[in-house]
């Protein structure tokens, strides 16, 4: 065990480092600057980048990158509350031909939390982006249709921030709820 | 009358035979034969929503096999049911949906709360689920477990048969919208706080 930290380094990225990636030393190579930074842990390659960079980044890599990666299996966001930039919107991308993965990693700001849809590249983007937007309230410009896909439309906030108060609840009918009486705030 | 005839006459308990015209009939108290008829012939509206939902499949499958306590028959619209069983996470958006089934449902009409889910948000405190179902709907029986073993739902469906059996034909009530209902049956003890007599209920 200690033998294989010692090769990995200690952060436990593979050894040579990133840039012993061929898929990211090439978006590496073709994005330049756009490319903020990438990453290869026990074989998850990982790259950073700019929300302007997005759209051509994911066609590269869905058309041209080989293997080619031509599913969009989860997008999600972290809230890193207290740090800038706040959020940060995960994709994570799959090569059906060799079961290869990458995920891109965008930072976004508090103040503008807007990125390009992926739909035009993948359509099954559009029910993660709306999970996102209803969550984490990151808004995703172009998106066909983008509202609320699991809770509700009278739903104030977007709970998995770090900011939403953990007991505040919003129930639609019982305690709790408006124009009902009885209403306890937090239902029970 | 001839002899052949008295032959084949039944006895209360189903075994043929009882010449004497006493051991065909018995009796009962009105109220008690319509419960007893009640408790043995649910038609049950199974609202299934989450993992509770393999256990209930479980329970009134062949196995464990509720039919042998009259949990018969789902109906899978709510005005032919009589016994909501609420299965697993109710979330603040289904909310409104479970009470309308619920109000959907004739008199009388009785609720299971099936898992720990329904009895109070089990697991999940958080924005979405609610914090138990009685807070939008009239319960009856609570079964614990997460989910809770077959042994727990018949033994619940047990003591809300046990309770059904003792429940009384309230007199006719004034709803709010001003119309006439025999709503549900009060309890033994309610309708000792009832005064006046106790009229019978008329099907
Ligand atoms: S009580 Fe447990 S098993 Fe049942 S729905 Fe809730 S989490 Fe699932």
């Amino acid at each position: 065990m200690s033998d294989r930290v010692a090769e990995e380094g200690p952060e436990g990225a593979e050894a040579g480092g990133a840039e012993a990636n061929p898929l990211l030393r090439s978006l590496k190579e073709r994005f330049g600057e756009r490319i903020l930074a990438i990453e290869a842990f026990r074989g998850d390659a990982t790259a950073v980048l700019a929300p302007a960079a997005l759209l051509e980044v994911a066609t590269f890599l869905r058309d041209e990158a080989r293997p080619a990666f031509d599913m969009l299996l989860d997008v999600t966001a972290v809230d890193f509350l207290g740090r800038r930039p706040r959020f940060e919107i995960v994709y994570h991308l799959v090569s059906t031909g060799d079961a290869s993965r990458v995920r891109l990693k965008l930072p976004v700001e508090e103040e503008t939390p807007s990125v390009p849809s992926l739909v035009p590249v993948w359509p099954g983007a559009n029910w993660l982006e709306r999970e996102t937007f209803d969550m984490y309230g990151i808004r995703f410009d172009g998106h066909p249709d983008l509202r609320r896909i699991y809770l509700y439309d009278e739903f104030i906030g977007h709970p998995l921030r770090k900011d939403y108060p953990k007991q505040k609840r919003q129930p639609l009918i019982g305690p709790g709820s408006q124009g009902e009486a009885g209403g306890q705030g937090g239902g029970r | 009358m001839a002899m052949e005839e008295r032959e084949v006459l039944l006895r209360p308990d189903g075994r043929p035979g009882g010449a004497d015209l006493r051991d065909s009939f018995f009796t009962s108290r009105y109220q008690d034969a319509v419960a007893w008829a009640r408790k043995f012939a649910f038609f049950q509206y199974p609202f299934v929503t989450a993992c509770c939902g393999m256990e209930y499949m479980s329970v009134t499958g062949p196995r464990y096999d509720t039919d042998r306590f009259g949990l018969t028959l789902p109906r899978f619209t709510p005005r032919q049911s009589d016994l909501l069983l609420v299965v697993g996470t109710i979330t603040h958006r289904q909310a409104p949906i479970l009470r309308r089934v619920w109000e959907q449902m004739a008199d009388p009409k009785w609720v299971m709360s099936f898992g720990n889910c329904t009895n109070t948000g089990g697991p999940y405190d958080n924005y979405a689920v609610v914090q138990g179902i009685d807070t939008i709907i009239p319960v009856d029986i609570y079964v614990p477990g997460c989910p809770p073993r077959p042994e727990a739902v018949i033994d619940g469906l047990l003591k809300l048969q046990e309770r059904i059996q003792r429940e009384r034909v309230n007199r006719p009530v004034e709803n709010i919208h001003g119309s006439v209902s025999t709503t549900r049956f009060a309890s033994r003890e309610e309708v000792a706080l009832v005064p006046g007599p106790v009229e019978p209920h008329r099907d």
